[in-house]
């Protein structure tokens, strides 16, 4: 049974559930107390102590139902007598079925065990053997679908292949019908041990696969994900919020030891009569960030915007004030769609209403200069994000210029290369000029750093 | 043999708790066995209002023990938590001892002596005579053992998550002037949050992890025929029915079991026998509490309504 337990933590792992050490042996110390007879508890068991949120508890329960459901041998046999048999099987308790089975099987004698499990249609044995092959063939490595064939074949190997294998070319020539049924329940239990690897490859490979792929993804261009990607980044960046969450949503306090805070000592003393028992400094306030985004939306731009828009309004926690504004020909403000929204429905609301233009930034930046000035504060940072290809019409920067005065810092990230900057139509160095920080923003990875470092300036 | 003993020491603890008027699920069950067994706090998530709290004063009654409950909010730290030195006594104390003073010091000839003798008195002043237990150490100093509930966990400090640690995995504080204390008998912990902010992992590692959502129809009815025994079978379907009718739709704040109680006794005062919109829509208010909810549920109260009695047919 620990053998087991230690498997299923394994599989939890794969499943997303962090088990530590310290937890499976409180989960080792629960199961000794329950006792594994009652599945249902046995479940809420383990499901109390190694999952630490409702996340977790669902993942941990799919992974339970899934570890826990064996695949068997299939009961299908062609021949009138195999189904008699197997009905009888059935009613009896397995021990017994087994027993008798051993005990009329005479045409069975002189056969590798394997075979005679096979004829004695012994499921909860056969499952058994499978169980065990499985272990010796060390089936928790699996990482690849690929593997599936090599991990099969060394399962039947480890479960006697070999001796069947002799003793069905015995048969035929001695037994034929005998071998018939055997060759049968053969491709019977193939096919339950290619069942056994896809359930192994389910729950072991899982965690080895997610992380690859989030690799892969992390690193891939945003503006040129495919359709099907769009979700799994979406995913990927929600949990990019939630560590940047983590890091940055405990408000520093720092105690400025050596300014006495005159008035909140002679307050908390006034028990004993002013005598200072206790001292209370002043501490210093740290500010909360305030964001202003300004992100294009014309075509190459728009998924790179979508997703940095996600990232910025998905940290509440960190980030108190953030005021968002979607561009091409002319600017609207998006705040409150964002927030009132699901992420989809907001992002093609604000694409049918500013999107699909041809990106005119100079208009877009007086459209801003106009109505929006006042959102700016010496505690802004304001976050452009464009190619800044403005189609040869008038960059205005001297607006730009008035923007980053009037604010903390003024940080462009842009989804081109550094390489294309200043050719074609791009603006890049002009605006470049009046910009804290100018950096390249293409993938997931990239969107992490800068928004990372942008919240960093305010701890 | 030990597979046996669980199951019914489970069902065991289900039993006592429904004799205290709280119907427990499986789950909660376990989790209060497990958590006797294996000496580990447990910590209770879930939405307000689903008898978190209630489950600490049920197990406190049930086994007879003390309940030792420690609000949290922001801004708790040791000094009110754990322990306090009776700073006013202790400054009442050395100025009657004032002339004591000099008698004990009477005989020393230098200031090197007097220290001496001065310590031979040892710390007087900090010894459990002049220390103010708080919550968590009266927790610790109950020589029968008790449940220590500390509410709302997630409304402190994430420092004073840390200073739990501690008596959630030894059962024991430090105090630096006194040293270790550990428990006499290790307390009952009950854990309750409502998702606030995230726990830190050192703390939920320590804990039973227990989520108690919104019962299931059966259970809910069954909660509310203990609570209010004087409601109809009827009426008791009906509304615990329509009830799930309304945690189906958008709210700001679903309805929890404490209004759904609070509900049954509201209707058996009015002396309903079955629901009907009229009485419904003036007692919406005691179900939902916000205007805004009241306004997206009330133009769906009447197909609610058919939709429990319809239920309650086939149920």
């Amino acid at each position: 049974m620990r053998e087991n337990l230690h498997r299923f933590f394994r599989a939890a792992r794969g499943a997303g559930v962090h088990v530590s050490p310290a937890e499976s042996i409180d989960a080792m110390r629960a199961v000794a107390q329950v006792g594994i007879s009652d599945r249902a508890v046995l479940r809420d068991a383990l499901l109390l102590t190694l999952a630490k949120s409702q996340d977790e508890k669902l993942a941990l329960g799919d992974c339970f139902d899934l570890f826990f459901s064996q695949p068997e041998p299939r009961q299908d046999q062609p021949e009138a007598a195999g189904e008699d048999h197997a009905a009888q099987g059935e009613d009896q308790p397995p021990s017994a079925g087994s027993a008798s089975e051993a005990g009329e099987g005479q045409p069975s004698q002189g056969l590798g065990p394997l075979a005679q499990m096979l004829l004695s249609q012994d499921r909860n044995a056969i499952a058994a053997a499978i169980a065990s092959a499985s272990g010796a063939a060390s089936l928790s490595d699996i990482r690849y679908s690929t593997q599936r064939g090599i991990f099969s074949s060394r399962i039947l190997d480890a479960m006697g292949l070999q001796r069947l294998r002799d003793d069905l070319d015995q048969l035929t020539a001695t037994n034929p019908s005998l071998a018939e049924r055997l060759r049968a329940a053969l491709d019977a239990l193939r096919e339950a041990v290619r069942d056994t690897v896809s359930q192994g490859l389910a729950l072991y490979a899982r965690e080895e696969a997610e992380n690859l792929r989030n690799e892969i993804l992390r690193n891939a261009p945003l503006a040129r994900i495919e359709r099907r990607q769009v979700a799994e980044m979406r995913a990927l960046i929600r949990q990019i919020a939630r560590r940047l969450r983590e890091r940055y949503s405990k408000p520093r306090k720092r105690q400025r030891r050596g300014h006495l805070d005159v008035r909140r000592t002679l307050r908390r003393n006034a028990a004993w009569g002013g005598v200072p028992f206790l001292t209370a400094w002043k501490r210093k306030h740290r500010d909360r960030p305030k964001i202003v985004a300004l992100c294009d939306v014309s075509g190459s731009v728009a998924q790179v915007s979508d997703f940095f828009l996600l990232l910025i309004h998905s940290l509440h926690e960190v980030v108190d004030d953030v005021r968002s504004f979607a561009f091409s020909s002319h600017l609207i403000e998006v705040s409150e769609i964002l927030e009132t929204k699901s992420p989809e429905e907001a992002m093609s609301e604000i694409m049918s209403k500013v999107g699909f233009g041809s990106s005119d930034y100079g208009s877009s930046l007086v459209d801003f200069e106009k109505e929006f000035m006042s959102a700016l504060t010496p505690q802004t940072t304001v976050i452009v994000l464009g190619d800044a290809r403005s189609n040869n019409l008038d960059p205005r920067a001297d607006i730009l210029r008035r923007i980053s005065e009037r604010s903390k810092r003024l940080v462009w990230l842009n989804p081109e290369g550094r390489l294309a900057w200043g050719f074609g139509d791009s603006e890049m160095p002009r605006y470049a000029t009046f910009c804290s920080v100018v950096r390249q923003c293409a993938t997931a990875q990239q969107l992490e750093r800068a928004v990372s470092d942008i919240v960093a300036t305010y701890q | 043999m030990a597979d046996q003993k669980a199951s019914t020491s489970i069902e065991a603890v289900e039993s006592g708790l429904a004799a205290q008027g709280y119907i427990a699920s499986r789950q909660i069950a376990t989790a209060v066995y497990l958590s006797q067994q294996i000496e580990k706090p447990i910590l209770v998530e879930g939405p307000a209002g689903v008898g978190k709290t209630e489950l600490a004063k049920a197990i406190a009654a049930w086994r007879g023990m003390k309940m030792i409950r420690l609000q949290c909010y922001e801004g708790l730290d040791e000094a009110k938590a754990l322990y306090e030195w009776k700073y006013a006594k202790q400054l009442l104390y050395t100025q009657i001892l004032k002339d004591k003073l000099g008698e004990v010091l009477g005989g020393a000839q230098t200031l090197h002596a007097a220290l001496d003798q001065l310590h031979d008195f040892g710390d007087v002043f900090f010894s459990k005579e002049f220390v103010e237990p708080r919550p968590l150490l009266q927790a610790l100093e109950q020589p029968g053992g008790c449940v220590l509930l500390i509410d709302e966990i997630d409304k402190s400090d994430a420092e004073f998550e840390s200073l739990l640690l501690e008596i959630l995995s030894d059962f024991q504080v430090t105090i630096p002037e006194l040293g270790t204390v550990s428990a006499i008998t290790p307390p009952t912990v009950i854990l309750t949050s409502n998702s606030e902010r995230d726990l830190g992992d050192a703390l939920k590692r320590r804990c039973l992890h227990l989520h108690i959502g919104f019962p299931e129809q059966r259970l809910e009815e069954r909660i509310v025929e203990s609570r209010v025994p004087g409601i109809s079978q009827t009426l008791r379907r009906q509304m615990v029915g329509f009830i799930h009718e309304i945690r189906s739709l958008d709210l700001k704040k679903l309805p929890s079991v404490s209004e759904t109680i609070d509900w049954a006794r509201v209707l058996v005062l009015l002396q309903a026998s079955e629901l009907d919109t009229e009485i419904v829509k003036d007692t919406l208010n005691v179900l939902l509490k916000y205007e805004a909810d009241i306004e997206a549920a009330t133009p769906q109260v009447t197909t609610f309504i058919a939709k429990a009695a319809r239920s309650n047919v086939f149920g």
